[in-house]
């Protein structure tokens, strides 16, 4: 396969990373994605394809994740957004940047708030729906009354930047290694 | 696509604008790409700024139709580049065409040069397309050109796009532009102008290592990546930085390979996915256990060759110095030995500071329920098992969380829990006394089996001492935890006062053995002091009538092994320690399989034919104990430092011991273990694990400085036979060894009334550094409770401005709808007036 520098430019994996989550990618779906990228093929991988990866098969959150790597905001990963996602997620991305798509992938509704439904989702997903909807509800408040800090009663990104930066975990546990 | 060409070669004669919409047309979809690009390149950027700058500068002069020309097609190359490596789009004959293009457009161009006079109108020019000076006769340069293209070329063959011949006829334009541009720019910009265009390309440099970790998307990164690229190789050859791109392959290259990579980076460095599964694989591991199993019989009967070897203290020689080289062995066997413990005391506090500093942060409970629901879910988890246990234990925090949110208020009946807890404190210490006298009363006996023999008695009364410590330390902690359900604490707590109780079971049994150890001692002490009566006196039969004792006899050759010993106490310590040390690892292992492997196979297989589920009922799987496991680790150290002076090879006997615990463990904890249900935050108690390390350190090395200090060598064995006490090691070598002066020295130095001072002032030191050390540490709650009334104030304030905000917002609604509301009312009127009107 040939690979263009720009790519490894753009992400923190080396070239022979690049070239292993190429073969990754291309056991996903074998007929459609092609060894050879000379050609400048446009493929994209269809969501449920990309969920079954070991890596993200059993995550609560893995079809937001590929959603907000895609570019059609439907989940279809070409190579490149592929490649992308798992960069961002590797240990080698800044806290920064992935404050920004931890927002993002929290953000289920896409309105660049984590509003009070979001929250409820979230928590929803983390439990399997153990909690009562009281409980729901009681943490979900008490939550947007930590970090809220403009009071509007949903999260911004700059709320949420400000909460996940002081979190002690934050890097060992939004991190996947492929 | 021929008529492309030709229709380059017809702008040659029009305005730049018209060939820009040219090329719009001709290039099908790629008008928005296109534009975007020039937006961006005339946006904001301080580059781009820079650039349009020296734009306007070089607009002032003349320049070549031939320019232009070449400008088109740079930029049509770079739109090609774009798609190339963009990777996105689709077209497929682009290629070719740009192939039969480019061909014809340098045709075009080399008669173009010596046709076309200079034309001076530039309005929009594409950003780095335009900075060409005037144009001088291409005669003398075109062989300048030719060599700059041969160099050029080299340095492209790296580069990875695979259609060769467009790449070069491209690289040969881009050089005949680089060239000219090298030829041309430094005689024509003055130096501020160089100044920003080399600013602009620091600023494109920037941007380039930076694109990491912006969070674009894919497509938005490589193209500007390109652009940049592009626009740093074109003027940093202008700025006679032609090796540029070089270096900086050459500096990558060089912190890559400088610069370690972390696991799972590397096929090396990570469990290949094939193996994953069979590398905890049982049958793998007990292989090596059948070797193993002879290799501990050995070493759990340290005697035999091993007592004599270098494994105990007894083994070495008292001469003063070894072999040619003068090494002073009782000397560096005196030093290692204080050495080490000086180390080790070191490297404990200053990882204690350490953690301290790092410490300080984490205590924070103001984004409690936030953190749970962003940071809880660990995104590495990728089996199924892990992930359900992840949940369970996700969920039971939550409900945790919520049940102390509820019942902050609540306050318990008080006497009752405070009665609970003396109760189990009071069972605790009649546990801890009875294992004391439990533990002495078995060294007894085995002291009186040890009188009597030892062939008389079974294995089990030879092994008691240890057995019995190795028991204990099985089951007592077992009895605190069920003890500890009394007290009703906060996990933490309980955890740290449980941690604390096994930390005094074990300090209480290990100085009994020590007090046991010390009787062994002064009877072996008395024991050489009748040998050396008897050798006297088995000497005086040798030498048969000579009655004095320090004659000189004839050498009579006695071989080695008939010389009478005398017995060597410290080689007994020795044994006795590296005997611990083999059992309680024994009794480690013997733990971990019957107690977590049979148990998991029991409620495995017995699940199926059992009343009830066994699997979460009684026994159920052993939960991997981490503060235990901790704690044994900590106490294995402790006994290595109190044996490690009488039996030197122990450190590293207890190396091997350490692998093997850690695969067994290993395999141990992904086979048979269940994870701890209630998991909270003990990250707080690294400095609690530390100051434990620090007290076992403290403690260990108390026996092993009052055995030297205060109780003589044996006689005969050892590197200080001989001597009184055994650091007088040190005197003697400062007398012998250094310059005359240094004793003196040393010794107005070592005087009480120079010492005494010394420590009185060392202990003013510490109390000092105590007090301000406090007082930075009240200084900093201070403003932490600061910082927080400032964050809530804040809150507070934006949300009253948030609610005005809605307010006015709400009133301007109000009164814009009235007014509409009357304005409609006033139209009507009208309306009905003009009806009336009418009729």
């Amino acid at each position: 396969m040939i690979l263009h520098r720009c790519v490894i430019d753009c992400t923190f994996f080396t070239r022979k990373e690049i070239l292993r989550l190429h073969g990754r990618y291309h056991e996903l779906a074998p007929h459609l994605v092609p060894m050879d990228y000379t050609n400048e093929p446009d493929c994209k991988i269809p969501l449920a394809l990309i969920v079954n990866m070991p890596e993200l098969k059993e995550n609560p959150f893995r079809n937001r994740i590929v959603e907000s790597f895609s570019e059609d905001g439907m989940g279809n990963l070409s190579f490149n957004e592929f490649v992308d996602m798992f960069s961002v997620l590797s240990e080698m991305a800044p806290r920064e940047l992935k404050a920004i798509y931890a927002f993002k992938i929290y953000d289920f509704n896409v309105d660049n708030y984590l509003c009070k439904e979001d929250l409820e989702k979230t928590l929803n997903k983390l439990t399997k729906e153990e909690l009562t909807p009281e409980e729901v509800e009681l943490v979900c408040e008490k939550t947007i009354e930590e970090a809220d800090l403009d009071g509007d009663h949903k999260l911004s990104f700059a709320d949420f930047e400000n909460m996940i930066s002081r979190a002690p975990d934050f890097l060992s546990t939004f991190h996947i290694r492929i | 696509m021929s008529t492309a060409g030709e229709q380059d070669a017809d702008l040659s004669l029009q305005e730049e604008h018209e060939s820009k919409t040219h090329r719009t047309k001709r290039r099908d979809g790629d008008r928005q790409k296109k534009k975007r690009r020039n937006e961006r390149r005339k946006g904001g950027t301080r580059a781009g700024e820079g650039e349009e700058d020296l734009q306007a500068v070089s607009e002032k002069r003349e320049r070549s139709k031939r320019k232009r020309a070449k400008s088109k097609q740079e930029t049509s190359r770079r739109e090609n580049n774009e798609e190339e490596e963009a990777q996105l789009t689709g077209g497929k004959g682009t290629k070719a065409r740009k192939d039969i293009r480019n061909e014809k457009t340098r045709r075009m161009e080399k008669e173009e040069v010596r046709e076309v006079d200079e034309n001076v109108d530039k309005g929009k020019k594409k950003q780095g397309s335009t900075k060409k000076g005037e144009k001088k006769e291409d005669g003398g340069k075109q062989l300048v050109k030719e060599k700059a293209r041969d160099i050029k070329k080299k340095k492209h063959k790296k580069a990875e796009t695979r259609y060769s011949e467009p790449e070069t006829s491209e690289e040969d334009d881009d050089e005949e532009e680089d060239n000219d541009k090298d030829v041309v720019r430094p005689e024509c910009l003055s130096p501020e102008e160089l100044e920003k265009l080399k600013e602009a390309v620091d600023e494109r440099k920037k941007l380039i290592q930076s694109l990491r970790g912006k969070p674009w998307p894919m497509k938005k990164k490589l193209v500007t990546l390109r652009e940049s690229q592009e626009f740093v190789e074109k003027y940093e050859g202008a700025l006679g930085k032609g090796k540029g791109r070089k270096l900086y392959a050459y500096k990558v290259l060089m912190t890559k390979a400088l610069m370690g990579r972390p696991y799972g980076s590397m096929p090396r460095k990570t469990v290949p996915r094939a193996e994953e599964a069979s590398a905890m694989d049982f049958a793998v591991l007990w292989d090596f256990g059948v070797s193993g199993y002879y290799f501990i019989c050995l070493l759990l009967y340290p005697q035999g060759y091993a007592q004599y070897s270098v494994l105990f203290y007894g083994y070495y020689n008292n001469q003063r110095t070894v072999g040619w080289l003068k090494f002073r062995m009782p000397l560096s066997y005196f030093l290692v030995g204080v050495g080490t413990v000086a180390y080790s005391y070191m490297v404990v506090i200053r990882t204690m500071a350490r953690n301290a500093n790092e410490s300080g942060v984490g205590d924070d409970n103001s984004f409690n329920f936030s953190w749970k629901m962003f940071t809880s879910w660990d995104y590495l988890i990728g089996n199924a098992e892990t992930a359900d246990n992840k949940f369970a234990s996700i969920t039971t925090s939550f409900k945790e969380a919520i049940l102390e949110e509820q019942e902050s208020h609540k306050d318990d009946n008080i006497h009752l829990t405070r009665f609970l807890r003396v109760l189990a404190n009071f069972l605790v210490l009649c546990c801890l006394a009875g294992s004391g006298y439990l533990i002495y009363f078995v060294v007894r006996r085995s002291q009186k089996f040890a009188l009597d023999g030892l062939e008389n008695h079974t294995w089990w009364e030879r092994n008691e001492v240890n057995m019995v410590m190795s028991l204990l330390g099985m089951f007592c902690p077992m009895l605190f935890d069920v003890i500890s359900t009394l007290e009703n604490y906060h996990p933490r707590v309980a955890l740290q006062w449980q941690l604390g109780r096994i930390f005094a079971l074990f300090l209480g049994n290990l100085y009994t053995f020590i007090i046991a150890l010390m009787d062994e001692i002064n009877l072996k002490r008395k024991e050489e002091k009748v040998v050396k009566f008897n050798i006297t006196m088995w000497e005086a039969s040798l030498y048969n009538g000579t009655v004095l004792e320090n004659s000189t006899a004839p050498p009579v050759t006695i071989h080695p092994a008939d010389v009478p010993r005398g017995p060597c106490w410290e080689t007994m310590v020795g044994q006795e320690f590296v005997r611990l040390i083999i059992s309680d690892t024994m009794t480690t292992y013997i733990t971990l399989l019957i107690g977590d492997f049979l148990r998991a196979v029991l409620v495995r297989f017995l699940n199926y034919c059992w009343c009830w589920d066994l699997e979460a009922g009684f026994p159920s799987y052993s939960e991997f104990d981490v503060s235990g496991n901790v704690l044994g680790l900590i106490f294995n150290q402790g006994m290595i430092w109190m044996g490690s002076f009488y039996a030197p090879c122990l450190p590293a006997l207890n190396v091997i011991r350490l692998h093997v615990s850690m695969y067994l463990q290993c395999w141990a904890v992904m086979c048979c273990n269940v994870p701890q249900e209630r998991v909270f935050k003990a990250s707080g108690s690294n400095n609690f694990y530390m100051a434990m390390l620090l007290v076992i350190l403290f403690l260990s090395t108390l026996p092993a400085i009052y055995t030297i200090v205060s109780i003589p060598p044996s006689f005969d064995c050892g590197p200080f036979s001989g001597k009184n006490r055994m650091f007088d090691v040190i005197h003697e070598t400062l007398e012998s060894d250094f310059p005359p002066w240094f004793s003196k020295v040393f010794s107005y130095a070592s005087n009480p009334g120079l010492v005494l001072p010394f420590i009185l002032l060392m202990v003013l030191a510490i109390y000092y550094l105590q007090s301000t050390s406090k007082s930075y540490r009240e200084a900093n709650v201070e403003l932490k409770k600061k910082l927080q009334m400032q964050n809530e104030e804040n809150k507070r304030k934006n949300k009253r401005a948030a609610l005005k905000a809605q307010m006015d917002l709400e009133e301007a609604r109000k009164t814009a709808q009235e007014q509409q509301r009357n304005n409609n009312a006033s139209v009507q009127d009208q309306e009905g007036e003009s009806f009336d009107f009418k009729y």
